[in-house]
């Protein structure tokens, strides 16, 4: 029985700006434990505004002026992500959802090294560890990415892309949490590199149980990788199904239409929209 | 009719206190006019080098490049007029046009200096250009690269590459900067303007699906060395090299994805 870890309901974001932008209209969505649920849509269709939203990481001019965020803990507690406080949002971050970032590529800090950035999320939301005690579970965390435990003194320009964004992955993982936000993890990376992160992200998921949030623009991708997508367009889902209903059985004119935008690898060719 | 060659083309960079780097070992290859050639490789495979070359930006250490049975001039006319016979479109459109001045100016620019139409019939040739790359002439032409999206950015750099009236362009991720939505409709048009004026195209990728829809034949680079050259279709469908499986298997491909996991929907990449 499917078990929800999240749940949104008629979520809205508009951009206070002149005119108003209402980037996310009425979303309502659940998300089960230890699902990956994919994002897809165009640039500008809502897909990170939603993401952010949900976490309360959206500032000004973003105002939500509707729904509710509902985060079902594992201790059977639910809670109200609108109606936390400011300490208690600082702790339900990265401690119940964290997030992997777009251009992972530049969101490591260049001038210190990836031990100490590893280091400073233990110092923050678990002050009662030793130094020692976050020293191996810092290094810990690179041998589970596979980076390895003696690049934790590794600036991150002396690393691949691909390492750096395994990096961000162990960072994101680091105080294992139940939700794992990645907004377009892979899109810097060569096809090669892209396929070596999705199958550790896969694999850590099974091992830890952590549900995701995948967004990207690239469908193929999100079809191989999610449970179920939810296709966006103007702040609206348009579409929520399994990845082999909508790829089987698209319901939504756009849905065809983004679908039909992507060259097949191995199919026929020359089904593509003009 | 318009030969480009490459003869046993390599590359080495000296690095500081380090062995040489080789960046490409004997590449050879013909792209001829009217033709479409993808080169993919994963990051570092040496693509950009032979962009390079191609363009005259470095010199191979051995080797040589031939154009129409002759070698590039390294300086002068000589190497002016190559530069006017192959053009390049770069990977980064937020870049690579100069932010300081009109649209019109950064097509201008190509016609003034390689004399293409006399001076009094600029303004006429900058609106055709623009127009043949399926932009808004009049929305688009006063404004400056900032003003613009990046598939309208992306359409102008071809449109300012064509300018030169060019016999082969090289294009090198043309698409990669650009959102997913947009790629297709810029794809779409290159392959247009390539078979309309006969062109002979480098088509730079990582991305294999593309490069099957958009090309005639794909070569396969590998640490600089060509691993397989053919047919698109051949290359993609019956990969002879170990790594032209690894990278077909590493291109997300849901056809395959959806038959090997029947009946289920267990997402896994693994």
């Amino acid at each position: 029985m499917p078990e929800p870890l999240l749940s949104v309901r008629d979520f809205s974001v508009v951009y206070d700006v002149d005119p108003p932008v209402e980037a996310v209209k009425n979303v309502t969505l659940e998300l089960q434990r230890g699902e990956i649920l994919g994002l897809a849509g165009e640039s500008g269709c809502g897909k990170t505004t939603l993401a952010y939203g949900v976490q309360r990481l959206l500032r000004v001019p973003a105002v939500i002026t509707s729904g509710s965020v509902t985060f079902h803990d594992s201790s059977g507690t639910a809670i109200d992500v609108n109606s936390l406080g400011a300490e208690e949002m600082r702790r339900f971050r990265w401690n119940k959802v964290s997030m992997v970032f777009q251009g992972a590529m530049n969101a490591l800090n260049p001038v210190t090294t990836i031990g100490a950035q590893l280091d400073d999320v233990f110092l923050v939301h678990r002050p009662e560890l030793s130094r020692r005690e976050r020293r191996s579970a810092c290094e810990e965390l690179l041998e589970i990415v596979a980076v390895g435990r003696d690049r934790t003194r590794s600036y991150p320009h002396e690393l691949s892309g691909g390492m750096r964004q395994r990096v961000m992955i162990a960072m994101a993982l680091a105080l294992r949490p139940q939700l794992m936000v990645m907004d377009e993890p892979t899109t810097a990376l060569d096809v090669l590199v892209q396929r070596e992160i999705l199958r550790k992200i896969s694999q850590l998921r099974h091992e830890f149980g952590f549900s995701v949030i995948f967004i990207t623009h690239d469908l193929p991708l999100l079809l191989e990788i999610s449970d179920r997508i939810a296709v966006m367009r103007d702040g609206t889902i348009i579409e929520l199904a399994s990845a082999r209903e909508i790829w089987e059985r698209p319901q939504h004119e756009y849905t065809k239409t983004l679908l039909a935008s992507f060259p097949r690898l191995t199919g026929e060719r020359g089904v593509l929209v003009r | 009719m318009t030969t480009l060659e490459f003869q046993n083309v390599s590359k080495r960079y000296r690095v500081r206190g380090a062995a040489p780097m080789l960046a490409l070992e004997g590449v050879s290859f013909t792209l001829h006019d009217r033709e479409t050639i993808a080169l993919v490789g994963q990051s570092g495979s040496g693509k950009s080098t032979i962009a390079k070359i191609l363009t005259q930006l470095e010199i191979p250490t051995s080797g040589s490049v031939l154009l129409d049975g002759k070698p590039i001039p390294r300086r002068g006319k000589g190497l002016r007029s190559y530069r006017q016979t192959l053009r390049m479109v770069f990977q980064d459109p937020f870049a690579s046009l100069n932010p300081y001045h009109s649209i019109r100016y950064n097509i201008e620019r190509p016609l003034r200096l390689d004399n293409v139409v006399p001076k009094a019939e600029t303004e006429e040739e900058v609106r055709r250009l623009l127009d043949r790359v399926q932009l808004d002439v009049n929305a688009v032409i006063d404004r400056r690269p900032h003003e613009l999206s990046g598939g309208q950015r992306q359409r102008v750099a071809i449109a300012r590459a064509l300018a030169s009236r060019p016999a082969l362009l090289v294009a090198d991720e043309p698409v990669s900067m650009l959102d997913v939505s947009i790629r297709l409709g810029v794809l779409n048009l290159l392959s247009d303007l390539q078979r309309e004026e006969g062109l002979g195209l480098l088509y730079i990728t990582h991305d294999l699906a593309t490069a099957r829809h958009f090309s005639d034949e794909i070569m396969v680079l590998h640490h600089g060395r060509v691993v397989e050259h053919g047919p698109a279709d051949e290359v993609i469908l019956n990969p002879q090299h170990e790594y032209t499986r690894e990278l077909r298997a590493a291109s997300p491909d849901p056809e395959k994805h959806f038959a090997s996991v029947p009946g289920t929907n267990e997402g896994g990449a693994a």
